[in-house]
C-alpha cells in the first residue's frame, strides 16, 4: 500500500486531490490561530503585548526541527531504497525548513529587543538555531551545485544525516557556555507551566504551522516531480534530435 | 591490506612534501592569521594573552581548510580515485589513510608549532602546553569533518567555498571544547580534564563518522 502511494505518478494524482484541502485546512487553522493569539489571548503581565510574538516564534522553531527530521528520514529513504520520491521529499523540505528557521530567528530577535534589551545574544538556544540555519544553507547550496538529480540526492543525504547526528552534539556543546534563554515550558515533565489562555492559541498555531508546512511540502514535491519530468523529456528530445541529425 | 594502507599513506605524504608543500603553507597561513589579530584588536598583551587560545584555535580551524578541497579532487581528476575505489582496500580505509596524511601535514605541524605562535599572543608555559595538547587531540576531528566535505564536493570545480560552508558548522563543537579546555588549563572554575576528555571523545566519534560518511559520499559521487 505504501509502495503504491509512493509511486511518483500515483503520488501526483492523490496529492493533487489533497493539496487544496490541506491548503484550506491550513488557512482556516491560521485564521483561527491568529484570531486567538492576537485578540483572545491576554497580554502577559510582565511581557505585555510582545508575548504575542511567541505564538509565531515557538511554532516556527518546532517546524524548523520537524522539517530537518523530515529531511533526515527522507535521506534514509534515498540512501537505502534509492526511492525517487524520497529524493524529491528531501529537496522540497530544505527551503521550507530554512524559511521557518529564519522566521524563528527573526521573530526571536524582534522579541528579544524589548525583553532582553538586545536583538541578539550568544545564548545556547539562539546559537543552536543559528547553526541549524547554517546547516540548512549548506544543504541548499549542495542541492544547487550538483546538477545530476540522483547524485545530488545521495550527496545531500549524507550531509543531512551527518548533520542530524551533529545537531545534538552542537546543542550539547553550545549548552556548555550557558544561557539567558528560559528553559522549555510547554513540553516538559510535570505538565506545561504556561497558562491555558496562552497554551490553546499556541497549540492551534502549532497545528496551523504544521498544516502549512505539509501543504507547502507537498506542493513543492509536485513541482519538483514535474521539473524532473521536464528535464527527462528535454534530454530525450535532445537525444532524438541528435540521432536524427546523425542519420 | 595494511601494506596497501601504508602505501597510500606514504604516497600522500610524498605528494604533500613534493608538490606545494601544503604543511609549510598551512603554517604560514596560521602565522598570517595570528599576525593579523593584533592589528585588528590592538597590541594590548593582557587582552591578547586572555584570548590567545581562542585566536590559535580559530586559526587552526581556518588553516585546516587549506588543501581540503584537493584531498580527493586531485585523485578524481587523474583517475587514481577510481583505482582506489576498485582496489581491495575498503574505501573507508582509503578515506582514513588520506585523512591521516592530511592531518600529518596540517594538523600535526600546527599543534607542534603552536608554542611558537603562543609567544606572539603572550601565552605562558602552561598555556603553550595546553595549546599543544588540545590541538594535538582536536585537529584530527577537524580533518575528518573536512574529509566528509571534501568527498561530497569531489566533482565540483572550485568547490572550496562550498566545502567551507558545509563543514564549518560541523566544526563548532570541536572549537568550543578545544578553546574551553585550553582556557581551563589557564585557570578558571572548570577542571582541565572535563572539556579535554570531551574533546577526545568528539575526535574519536568524528573520525568514525568521517571515515564512513566520507566513503559513502565517494561512492555516491561515482
Amino acid at each position: 500500500m505504501w509502495t503504491k502511494l509512493a509511486n511518483p505518478s500515483f503520488f501526483l494524482r492523490w496529492s493533487g486531490a489533497a493539496v487544496p484541502w490541506l491548503a484550506a485546512l491550513a488557512a482556516a487553522l491560521l485564521a483561527v490561530g491568529l484570531y486567538m493569539s492576537f485578540v483572545l489571548a491576554p497580554a502577559d503581565y510582565q511581557q505585555g503585548e510582545t508575548v504575542r510574538i511567541m505564538f509565531i516564534h515557538v511554532p516556527a522553531a518546532w517546524l524548523a526541527l520537524f522539517l530537518y527530521a523530515t529531511m533526515s528520514v527522507s535521506a534514509i529513504g534515498s540512501l537505502v531504497w534509492r526511492h525517487p520520491l524520497a529524493d524529491v521529499s528531501q529537496k522540497a523540505a530544505a527551503p521550507i525548513g530554512a524559511a521557518f528557521t529564519l522566521v524563528c530567528l527573526v521573530t526571536g530577535a524582534l522579541w528579544g529587543r524589548p525583553m532582553w534589551g538586545t536583538y541578539w545574544v550568544w545564548d545556547a538556544r539562539l546559537t543552536s538555531v543559528l547553526v541549524l540555519f547554517l546547516m540548512y544553507c549548506g544543504v541548499l547550496a549542495l542541492w544547487r551545485t550538483i546538477e545530476e538529480p540522483g547524485r545530488a540526492a545521495r550527496a545531500v543525504s549524507i550531509l543531512t544525516l551527518v548533520g542530524f547526528v551533529n545537531v545534538p552534539i552542537v546543542k550539547f556543546s553550545v549548552d556548555w557556555w550557558n544561557t539567558l534563554h528560559q528553559p522549555a515550558s510547554v513540553l516538559r515533565l510535570g505538565g506545561p507551566t504556561i497558562h491555558p489562555s496562552m497554551l490553546y492559541p499556541l497549540l492551534v498555531m502549532a497545528l496551523a504551522f504544521t498544516a502549512l508546512a505539509v501543504t507547502l511540502h507537498m506542493y513543492t514535491m509536485r513541482t519538483e516531480i514535474m521539473r524532473r519530468r521536464v528535464r527527462t523529456l528535454t534530454l530525450l528530445e535532445a537525444e532524438r534530435l541528435d540521432r536524427r541529425a546523425a542519420a | 591490506m595494511s601494506r596497501a594502507f601504508g602505501a597510500l599513506l606514504a604516497r600522500d605524504l610524498r605528494l604533500a612534501a613534493r608538490i606545494g608543500g601544503s604543511g609549510v603553507l598551512g603554517l604560514i597561513f596560521f602565522l598570517m592569521i595570528v599576525t593579523l589579530v593584533p592589528f585588528s584588536l590592538g597590541p594590548d598583551l593582557n587582552l591578547l594573552s586572555r584570548i590567545g587560545p581562542a585566536i590559535l584555535w580559530l586559526s587552526a580551524v581556518l588553516a585546516t581548510l587549506i588543501g581540503l578541497d584537493r584531498l580527493f579532487q586531485a585523485d578524481e581528476e587523474d583517475g587514481s580515485l577510481d583505482l582506489m575505489i576498485a582496489s581491495p582496500l575498503p574505501l573507508e580505509l582509503v578515506v582514513l589513510a588520506k585523512g591521516l596524511a592530511h592531518w600529518l601535514t596540517t594538523g600535526l605541524p600546527l599543534a607542534l608549532a603552536s608554542p611558537l605562535f603562543g609567544l606572539l599572543v603572550a601565552l605562558d608555559l602552561t598555556g603553550m602546553g595546553a595549546m599543544v595538547a588540545t590541538l594535538l587531540v582536536g585537529t584530527p576531528a577537524l580533518t575528518f569533518v573536512g574529509a566528509v566535505g571534501a568527498a561530497l564536493t569531489v566533482s565540483i570545480r572550485r568547490g572550496g567555498l562550498l566545502l567551507a560552508i558545509l563543514v564549518l558548522p560541523l566544526m563548532i563543537p570541536t572549537l568550543i571544547f578545544g578553546v574551553s579546555a585550553a582556557n581551563a588549563a589557564l585557570g578558571g572554575t572548570v577542571p582541565f580534564l572535563t572539556p579535554f576528555l570531551i574533546l577526545i571523545a568528539l575526535t574519536l566519534i568524528t573520525v568514525v563518522i568521517g571515515v564512513f560518511a566520507g566513503a559513502a559520499a565517494l561512492r555516491a559521487g561515482e
